[in-house]
């Protein structure tokens, strides 16, 4: 089911909160940055770049791609390992 | 337009809410059994806790006009205490011909351990053996994911579960489509942080239909919003969906589902 309102609608509503959430983001990096210390090797790190990596592709389902990106694996075989 | 709220922690929140509620257009709430905060000790203190939801809760409710249902289970985070689990689990059937109690819940995992999925299974064989519905919690962040895969594992390997009958909540965008394509209800939790939008819960009503899909505000003592289901319903009218999809996701659905126990006496409106 699409949405009712077409793609230019959409931008015009959503481009300034976009584009305030994105600068909350370079700004949290530029803190990082200028912060003491080191966290470039950090997993969260690692994790933020690849997010963004995935929102600048253009391959649909980024939400569902980001949630699986900050998720802990699942196995199949968890009830055997956990004898459950 | 009326509404209902499927998942909402009123005993945490203030007769204030009730009457904001109210104006708001929520005509009915259930509440299912959930985390205090803090562990408790005793099973006689979930005895007093679901005394509170069957009696005080529905009380306070009806003086503002909203009709009060609940679920009751020992929660996922003190279900780490297998012993008193079971305690806890023998005491339910004390409550189950309560009017308003709707079923087992919210049962779950929380970080996804063995005494949880143990916990888990007991509660299961509870609902199966009291033809009770069944309301279920999904993990936060990053244990959501392998914790509604290790749900819907326990819920499928089990031949006697009706899954018109289980509701797995607070689905997101890497869940949805398992909750549903395994034929079970899908709750979406509107959360300002964790969880999802008011934006996002409608973008996945879009890609997904409203075919089982509910939405809640699950409303508690932390950071949460109990009108975010107008939220919802505003963000849809903005993006200009019919009255009829979003009666049909805030009220018909909770109703259609709601139905499955034969506790929800349901008074309409008029």
């Amino acid at each position: 089911m699409p949405s009712p309102a077409d793609a230019t609608q959409l931008l015009d509503r959503h481009f300034l909160e976009v584009r305030a959430r994105l600068l909350e983001v370079a700004a949290t990096l530029d803190r990082l940055d200028r912060a003491e210390g080191e966290v470039t090797r950090d997993a969260r790190r690692e994790q933020i770049a690849t997010a963004i990596s995935i929102l600048a592709d253009a391959k649909p389902g980024r939400a569902e791609r980001l949630q699986r990106l900050f998720s802990r694996d699942y196995k199949a075989s968890w009830r055997a390992d956990m004898q459950v | 337009m009326d509404y209902i709220d499927p998942h909402i922690h009123m005993v945490s929140r203030t007769t204030d809410d009730y009457a904001t509620l109210a104006r708001m257009g929520c005509v009915a709430v259930s509440e299912p059994a959930f985390w205090a905060g803090f562990d408790r000790g005793t099973a006689d203190g979930f005895r007093d806790y679901f005394r509170q939801l069957t009696e005080v809760e529905a009380a306070r409710a009806a003086q503002y006009g909203i009709q009060h249902y609940c679920w009751l289970c020992i929660n996922a985070k003190e279900a780490e205490n297998v012993e008193l689990s079971r305690e806890v689990i023998a005491m339910i059937p004390e409550f189950l011909d309560h009017p308003g109690v709707l079923g087992i819940g919210e049962i779950g995992l929380n970080k996804n351990t063995r005494n949880e999925s143990i916990v888990f299974l007991e509660h299961m064989e509870l609902a199966i053996k009291y033809e009770q519905p069944i309301l279920i919690h999904t993990p936060h962040l990053e244990d959501k994911y392998q914790g509604t895969r290790m749900i819907l594992d326990m819920l499928n390997g089990d031949s006697r579960i009706d899954r018109s009958r289980v509701l797995v909540d607070h689905v997101e965008e890497h869940t949805i489509a398992a909750v549903l394509e395994d034929g079970y209800w899908a709750g979406m939790t509107l959360y300002p942080i964790s969880k999802c939008t008011p934006q996002r819960a409608a973008d996945m009503i879009e890609m997904f239909g409203p075919e089982r899909l509910l939405a809640n505000s699950a409303g508690d003592w932390g950071p949460s919003k109990p009108t975010a289901i107008p939220d919802l319903i505003f963000e849809l009218r903005r993006r200009g969906h019919s009255e009829d999809l979003i009666r049909k996701v805030v009220y018909d659905n909770p109703r259609e589902f709601f139905a499955k126990s034969k506790n929800f006496q349901f008074q309409q409106r008029v």
